[in-house]
């Protein structure tokens, strides 16, 4: 009888892929029509291309805010300044160490060590063109400038990174999480990524990502998986007749932000992953992804709205952010081929999982603060394999031996990194020090000293 | 005149209008303090990130308010009829003698120092 209430909406959701079809129908209609073709100038190719680059790249950027407010918003307010401090740290970390390795690490342009597998033991670090450079100066002048280039390629390895800080959150320190994180910026990450997007073997094997649900957020994903797995629970998270004991978010107004903030900045992501400006082509597809990209993201908030207030009697705004967040992640990898009506529903069954995938690492006893694991690691499995639903070129057999390599490897190297600097210099605060909060232990600074009931 | 201390644990939401009842029957002064606690209502569950989870106090506004011994039962009937709600955890009254008061700025007492 419930249900009953919400049959109007779901009529709507199941009416949307014809709407996206009929607006497509027309869209070709209207191509039919015969237009003669004026050639763009290589120039201005080359312009088009590097500020695709620039905008996409500055929007990427965004969404280090993005996460920081997200993460300070579901954290205890007793942690918020650490989990800012961590959030400045890694973007920062992430930048000197993808210039120092991972950039070049990452795109050895057919100059492998090891053909396919692994560009160089120590690759160069990476060169920007000379200051007023011309078009015979340039290093690729049919393409795009390599400043452009460097700039958007960093906001991935970065975002990358992000990813880890919010599952770890209120019991990890700050200096052995930031060592990790210069591990996976400049080694982990740019060496998978470099057997997708630097022309290594899972691209000649014909894996496909667009934007990185696999080589980007799953990547995150598995190393926050690695990390609470060593880790372990909050204390007093999981009570010892199974239950569960909720630690509510300090500010659910920044934990909101943060979540539109991210949305925003995936315009970037998934719209500057075209690579290309310079013809109608790539113009009028840059502009489908990003119709798909907040069609997903809004599948996804509603499917988990609507799924947590049938599931629980009340919806749970934590779980909207999280489900438009996912919805994100679920069309990463294949942002361009989907019609609307399909990308919200690639969107709304990332919310699906993250609905389910909540509770369910919490049976496992596996502690992840804002829902990063369901979020960037379930939904980017989930993205990987949706790409067969619209791309004919995807093959499921390919997406799923690639997501299970890139998996393997991540998780193993993360867990290789953790187990070693627990070894050395351990990664948990003491028992007194995470009841207190990290903010007055580890940094004597609190977020918000004028409440104090902690 | 002898003095009266009444301790009332009401419903957060009901604390302007029984201040208002109160004192326009007279009541000229009481100290509000917000609480938690349970009583018959045992608190109840809620669920967060799809984990149920119990809340076992339940936030409450304590009042105390001293008044003439024969002012009491007034203020108990009125706290009690403003306070209701007909739902469970509507809340407390207790009502306790006083062996003295004093105004602290004119060294009144008991009924005086009200």
């Amino acid at each position: 009888m419930k249900l009953l209430k919400y049959l109007p909406l779901a009529a709507l959701l199941a009416a949307m892929p014809s709407l996206g079809l009929a607006q497509e129908a027309e869209a070709a209609a209207e191509a039919a029509e015969e237009v003669v073709a004026a050639a763009v100038p290589t120039d201005v190719v080359f312009i088009l291309n590097s500020l695709l680059f620039l905008i996409g790249g500055f929007l990427v950027f965004f969404m280090a805010a993005g996460f920081a407010m997200l993460e300070a918003g579901l954290v205890r307010s007793k942690n918020v300044t650490m989990q800012l401090t961590k959030n400045m740290g890694l973007f920062s970390l992430a930048t000197i160490f993808y210039y120092l390795i991972g950039y070049n690490l990452m795109y050895p342009l057919g100059d492998w060590a090891i053909e396919g597998y692994f560009s160089a033991l120590f690759p160069a670090v990476a060169v920007l063109e000379a200051v007023g450079v011309d078009a015979a100066g340039v290093d690729d002048y049919s393409y795009a400038s390599t400043g452009s280039d460097f700039f958007f390629q960093l906001m991935f390895c970065a975002a990358t990174a992000s990813i880890v800080s919010g599952a770890l959150a209120e019991r990890i320190k700050l200096w052995p999480f930031l060592i990790f994180v210069i591990i996976l910026t400049s080694i982990i990450y740019p060496l998978q990524a470099s057997w997708k997007w630097g022309g290594g073997f899972l691209d000649e094997m014909g894996f496909l990502d667009f934007a990185g649900s696999t080589v980007v957020h799953s990547v995150g994903g598995w190393a926050a998986l690695a990390g609470a797995l060593i880790l372990g629970p909050r204390i007093g998270k999981y009570a010892k007749d199974g239950r569960v004991t909720p630690m509510p978010g300090s500010n659910l107004a920044l934990a909101t932000l943060g979540t539109f903030i991210l949305w925003l900045g995936w315009f970037g992501f998934n719209g500057g992953s075209q690579l290309a400006m310079g013809s109608i082509g790539d113009v009028a597809d840059v502009s489908r992804i990003f119709a798909n990209t907040n069609a997903a993201a809004a599948g996804g908030a509603i499917v988990a709205l609507i799924l947590t207030q049938v599931l629980y009697k009340k919806p749970d705004l934590t779980l909207v952010l999280n489900g438009a967040l996912a919805g994100l992640v679920s069309i990463t990898a294949e942002p361009l081929t989907p019609s609307l009506g399909m990308a919200t529903l690639i969107g709304g069954i990332g919310g699906v999982i993250v609905v389910f995938g909540v509770p369910f690492l919490d049976k496992l006893k596996i502690d992840d603060v804002v829902g990063a694991i369901p979020v960037h690691l379930f939904a980017g499995i989930w993205g990987t394999i949706a790409v067969v639903l619209t791309n004919g070129d995807a093959y499921l057999s390919t997406q799923i031996i690639s997501i299970l390599i890139v998996g393997v490897f991540a998780f193993v190297a993360s867990a290789v990194v953790w187990m070693i600097l627990k070894g050395i210099m351990g990664l948990r605060v003491d028992e007194e020090a995470e009841l207190r909060g990290l903010d007055t232990t580890e940094l004597g600074m609190e977020a918000y000293p004028d409440f104090t009931k902690g | 005149m002898h003095v009266k201390l009444i301790i009332a644990a009401i419903k957060p939401f009901k604390l302007e209008e029984v201040r208002e009842a109160l004192t326009s029957m007279g009541v000229r002064g009481m100290m509000v303090t917000e609480i938690k606690g349970f009583g018959s209502q045992s608190g109840h569950t809620e669920i967060y990130r799809g984990a149920e989870y119990a809340v076992n106090f339940v936030p409450k506004v304590k009042l105390e308010i001293v008044v003439p011994a024969d002012m009491a039962d007034q203020v108990v009937q009125t706290i009690a009829s403003t306070a209701k709600t007909d739902k469970i955890g509507d809340g407390k009254i207790f009502v306790l003698d006083v062996e003295s008061a004093m105004r602290v700025r004119t060294g009144e007492t008991n009924a005086d120092a009200l």
